[in-house]
């Protein structure tokens, strides 16, 4: 009787030393995990679509049962469509880690809803490209937030039966899109504004822009005009990569900004190509980021650290179409997948605009105008829809 | 055994808790009634007004664009640009035009629908009417607005059927948007005008023709105004479930917006929810508009 009664006494008290330390870890902001624990059981991703496939899209792409089998930790993974709409689902606090681009990361950072990352806890990290670490949207304060999934380009998508000649060039869609009237797509997100202005920087040379995502006001409103402009041969916007794929194939759709994973999920008999077109394009780098509020931090590491183990990184980036974070990852892919995506090709990655959010001060180094941010850039967005 | 007896009977006499709060309620109806109605009156209170309340007030917030907090106080700011951009006078004239077209297209189908099922059909083909009419309600609204993209699609059943005549599918645009709302919200147009002719007597039809009336005159003259009441109340409706609407315009609508579609990218994609909010005062303003309208026309009282 009173044995058991002290031993209570003793679980309390170990329980509540255990929460107490486990507030001050999470209340400094700071709480930066030590050592890996047990996993958790589960563990709750949220992603671009394609991130983490479990077989259920295609039985030949699986790199989450593996994960699943070594770790224990069952995954459920949600994916999404633009980086606005991975924002507010991963603010609900029900993720444990996110792989988020460059115009998400800094937003959630700055928000706190995102740790700092112990990498000495992840063994493949060292593998993974240097140029791809420390960089301004997975690095702040010299602390590390995010490790790298892969990179890759916004390309250009046509349907090879209709649109001819095969298009080298942006303006299929902007200046020369009414040939294709009703038939053209666009990204539906304020940042494809910074499509319309990579595109100026090379059409428009006189305006003076040298980074599509510092745009001052002059500079916004050529963007909105080509927009606008394009906007009355769209026949829709897609956000949703699934109603982009199914208005490919349908012939809805002919031409017009897509991702590499929409190419291949496309029909078998969909007359499609995709290019990579002569103005450059703008593009992404994703991070692997854990919830400051994850529920399975030890899960969530974990995954971190497998995404970025050569083969899983091969697997993913591989089905997505998009270099990989880690050289090694080479030898896991197909003949030719490193070549054909520039894998650690230093002067084709500077030649990506990867999505940054715009913010007042100039990004292009530009001290005396103030450049639009994002809240201006979705008023105009809203605006070039209408 | 006896002795027994006697302390239960005691017991009994002594008036148990229940007893007295029935004999209480019993004595005073009005207590009895404001109990009752105190569970629904406080559910219509808190989710209903106190909702309405809130989005009122959160419409006159306003948001600080660099850290995305919201911050509480009195700002005429997102009304301002309500007014002055002309992005919402040009989205809010397109979803009434839509929602007016819906609601038109749907009176035009449903009205001999109804007159048929209630004063033509035998019983039978009557209850096999309704139960098909109300079929489509127990599938979901999206995978409909799905099944209509791939109806619209340039390979679907418009374009196989039309072209052959030289005309072409809508395709996904505000026309293909009508039709599909159309279609969606048919059910709840057809339903009211049915019961409102059904309550209307075989015979006064009868006496129409037998006073020497063409069959258009006793439409126009009986039947219509008798049906008003239930049209008046499809029309509510369809009127209101299309103002609302954004998921069908962003499925076949092709690149349009309506006010929904302004709310939903102010929610999710601007972090903006109090102009959010302030855009959604307007289909409330405009259904507030078009009830009284109705009310003064007496339509409300037949409902």
């Amino acid at each position: 009787m009173r044995k058991s009664a002290t031993f209570k006494l003793l679980t309390l008290g170990s329980v509540a030393v255990l929460a107490l330390s486990g507030c001050t870890a999470s209340g400094n902001g700071g709480g930066m995990l030590d050592k890996l624990g047990d996993p958790e059981k589960t563990v709750s991703l949220l992603g671009w679509p394609g991130y983490a496939e479990d077989g259920s899209t295609d039985p030949a792409y699986d790199w989450v049962t593996p994960f699943e089998k070594d770790t224990g930790c069952d995954v459920t993974f949600k994916p999404y469509g633009t980086s606005d709409e991975a924002i507010s689902l991963f603010k609900t606090g029900e993720y444990d880690a996110i792989a988020a681009s460059g115009d998400a990361t800094l937003r959630l950072i700055a928000a706190g809803d995102v740790q700092p990352l112990n990498t000495s806890l992840l063994e493949n990290y060292g593998g993974v490209y240097d140029f791809l670490k420390g960089r301004d949207f997975n690095t702040v304060d010299g602390k590390t937030y995010g490790v790298p999934h892969g990179y890759g380009a916004n390309l250009l998508m046509y349907n090879t039966e209709v649109v001819k000649p095969a298009p080298t060039s942006w303006s299929v869609v902007f200046d020369g899109s009414s040939e294709y009237k009703g038939k053209v797509t666009a990204y539906d997100s304020p940042i494809y504004i910074a499509d319309a202005a990579l595109y100026l920087m090379t059409h428009s040379p006189e305006l003076g822009i040298t980074n599509p995502y510092a745009l001052d006001e002059t500079q916004l409103a050529a963007a909105v005009d080509l927009l606008k402009a394009q906007r009355v041969n769209v026949g829709e916007y897609w956000s949703d990569y699934l109603k982009a794929i199914q208005s490919f194939d349908t012939g809805d759709t002919v031409v017009g900004t897509t991702w590499q994973v929409i190419k291949n999920y496309l029909a078998a008999d969909t007359p499609a190509a995709v290019v990579l077109p002569e103005e450059g394009a703008t593009g992404w780098s994703d991070s692997w980021m854990v919830s400051s509020k994850a529920k399975s931090p030890n899960c969530a590491y974990m995954w971190l650290d497998y995404i970025i183990s050569p083969k899983a990184n091969a697997a993913a980036t591989e089905y997505f179409g998009e270099a990989p974070a880690t050289p090694d990852a080479c030898q896991y892919a197909s003949e030719g997948f490193c070549e054909t995506y520039n894998a650690g090709d230093t002067e084709f990655e500077s030649k990506i605009w990867y999505w940054t959010t715009p913010i007042e001060k100039c990004l292009d180094g530009r001290t005396d105008v103030k450049c639009t941010d994002y809240a201006k850039w979705t008023t105009a967005w809203q605006e070039v829809k209408g | 055994m006896k002795l027994d007896s006697v302390a239960k009977a005691e017991v009994e006499l002594q008036p148990s808790f229940a007893h007295r709060v029935s004999t209480l309620l019993y004595s005073k109806p009005k207590l009895r009634l404001r109990l009752l109605l105190s569970a629904p009156v406080t559910w219509l209170g808190l989710v209903y007004i106190a909702a309405l309340l809130a989005l009122l007030v959160t419409a006159f917030f306003t948001v600080d664009s660099f850290t995305g907090e919201i911050k509480a106080g009195f700002s005429l700011q997102n009304f301002q640009d309500l007014f002055t951009n002309a992005l919402y006078s040009t989205v809010t004239l397109r979803t009434i035009g839509i929602a007016l077209a819906v609601t038109l297209f749907d009176i035009m189908l449903a009205l001999p629908i109804a007159f048929f099922m209630a004063k033509v059909a035998s019983n039978r083909v009557r209850g096999i009417l309704v139960i098909s009419i109300l079929m489509p309600l127990w599938a979901s609204y999206l995978v409909k607005a799905y099944a209509w993209r791939s109806v619209l699609s340039n390979e679907g059943i418009f374009a196989w059927l039309l072209r052959p005549i030289g005309l072409d599918t809508p395709g996904y645009s505000l026309l293909g948007a009508t039709i599909t709302l159309s279609y969606l919200w048919l059910p709840y147009v057809i339903l009211p005008i049915y019961a409102s002719l059904e309550r209307v007597p075989n015979n006064l039809l009868e006496a129409s023709s037998d006073l020497g009336a063409k069959t258009f005159t006793t439409i126009r003259k009986v039947v219509f105004p008798l049906a008003l009441p239930g049209i008046v109340a499809g029309s509510i409706f369809s009127f209101s479930l299309t103002l609302g609407d954004y998921i069908t315009i962003n499925i076949v609508g092709g690149a349009n917006q309506m006010l929904g579609n302004l709310v939903y990218s102010n929610v999710g994609v601007a972090n903006n929810l109090p102009l959010a909010a302030a855009i959604a005062l307007v289909p409330v303003l405009i259904m507030f508009g078009y009830l009284s309208a109705v009310r003064k026309t007496g339509a409300l009282d037949n409902l």
